[in-house]
C-alpha cells in the first residue's frame, strides 16, 4: 500500500506557503477527504483573498476566488445554484472572523447546507501578521508590539463558542500541531463533508494552524507554541454532531 | 522496495518530519533544492514506514510504501 497526497494537489511542484505554514496541511486533508468521499468531480470551493486563496494554485476542483471575507456569502449562493454539489467555504481567520463575520455567523443561522472551513493562526497573515480578533490577550503582533490587551485589542474571540448554541449541523476545532491533531483534523473534514451531502445544514471546523513566519518562530517552536499557548484558549474536540 | 520515497524539490525544510519521526530516521541532508531550502534524508533502514512524517508535512515530500501484512 502506498500512502501518498492525492494528484489533485500535487500536479505541481508545490505551493508558495512559507515552511511549516499550516495551510499545506489543511489543503492535503480536505483534498484526502474529498477523494475518500469520491466527491472530487463534483465538489466546488470557495476561497478567501491572501493566503486563504493561494491553495487556487494547488486545487485541481473547481473553485472561485470570492471578495475578502466573502467565501461563505458565495458558497451560499453556489449552493443555492447547484444544492446537490458539495459546496465548501475555505478560509482565513481574519476573514471569517473579522470582515466576513457577518456572513460566518447569519449563514450559520440560517442552517445553510455548506462546510466551512476556517483556518485560524491568530493573525492576519499575508498582510504582514497584524492583530486579528483571535490574537491572543499578551500575544505579539506587528499592530501590537507590547502585546494585545483589552483596552488596546479587545477580548479574543472565540468564534466556536458563539456557535455552539445554534442549530447547525456539525462543529468541530483541531489543531495542525502534531500527527495525533491531525489525524483527528481529517476525521473531522470527512464528517463535516459527510453532514452536507446527507442535507443536515452548516457544518464548521476551525483548525488552529501555526504561521512560523508571522509569529517570528521556528516551525518546531510554532507547533509548541499552538500546544502550550493557544490550545488552553481555543480547546480542540467535536461539539456539535 | 524502499519505504519512503522523496519528492525532495518539494521541501521547504521546515523539518516537522525530523521532529516527529519516532524512529529518528530523519536527518537534514547537507544539500539544497532549487528552492535553496537544505533538504532532509531518510535512512530506509531506521524507517518503520509509520507515515507520521507524511501526516506532518505541510509540502507532500513523502510517498510511503507500507508492505502488505503478511509480507
Amino acid at each position: 500500500m502506498v500512502i501518498k497526497a492525492p494528484e489533485r494537489i500535487t500536479y505541481t511542484d508545490g505551493h508558495s506557503f512559507c515552511p511549516g505554514c499550516g495551510h499545506g496541511i489543511a489543503i492535503r486533508l480536505i483534498g484526502e477527504a474529498l477523494q475518500e468521499l469520491a466527491l472530487e468531480e463534483q465538489v466546488i470551493i470557495s476561497l478567501d483573498v491572501a493566503c486563504g486563496g493561494m491553495p487556487i494554485d494547488v486545487w485541481r476542483y473547481d473553485t472561485i476566488e470570492a471578495a475578502h471575507g466573502r467565501p461563505v456569502a458565495t458558497a451560499v449562493g453556489v449552493k443555492m445554484a447547484r444544492p446537490s454539489q458539495p459546496v465548501i467555504a475555505y478560509l482565513g481567520d481574519g476573514a471569517a472572523y473579522s470582515i466576513g463575520i457577518a456572513e460566518t455567523l447569519h449563514s450559520a443561522r440560517r442552517n445553510d447546507n455548506i462546510t466551512v472551513i476556517v483556518l485560524n493562526n491568530c493573525v492576519f497573515g499575508m498582510t504582514g501578521g497584524q492583530m486579528s480578533p483571535t490574537s491572543l490577550q499578551g500575544q505579539v503582533t506587528s499592530s501590537s508590539i507590547h502585546g494585545k490587551s483589552m483596552k488596546e485589542g479587545g477580548a479574543t474571540m472565540d468564534v466556536v463558542r458563539m456557535l455552539k448554541d445554534m442549530d447547525i449541523s456539525y462543529l468541530a476545532r483541531a489543531a495542525l500541531c502534531d500527527a495525533g491533531n491531525i489525524k483527528k483534523a481529517r476525521k473531522y473534514i470527512s464528517k463535516a463533508l459527510e453532514k452536507q451531502m446527507n442535507g443536515e445544514g452548516y457544518s464548521f471546523i476551525e483548525l488552529l494552524s501555526p504561521c512560523p513566519t508571522n509569529w517570528n518562530m521556528d516551525p518546531g517552536v510554532a507547533a509548541a507554541y499552538i500546544k502550550e499557548t493557544i490550545l488552553p484558549v481555543f480547546p480542540t474536540g467535536e461539539f456539535i454532531g | 522496495m524502499e519505504k519512503i520515497v522523496l519528492q525532495l524539490q518539494r521541501c521547504k525544510g521546515c523539518y516537522n518530519c525530523i521532529r516527529a519521526c519516532p524512529k529518528g530516521a530523519i536527518s537534514k541532508s547537507g544539500t539544497s533544492n532549487k528552492k535553496g531550502y537544505e533538504v532532509i534524508q531518510v535512512d530506509q533502514e531506521k524507517c518503520i514506514a509509520c507515515a507520521t512524517c507524511y501526516t506532518v508535512c505541510p509540502d507532500y515530500v513523502f510517498e510511503v510504501c507500507k508492505p502488505e501484512k503478511g509480507a
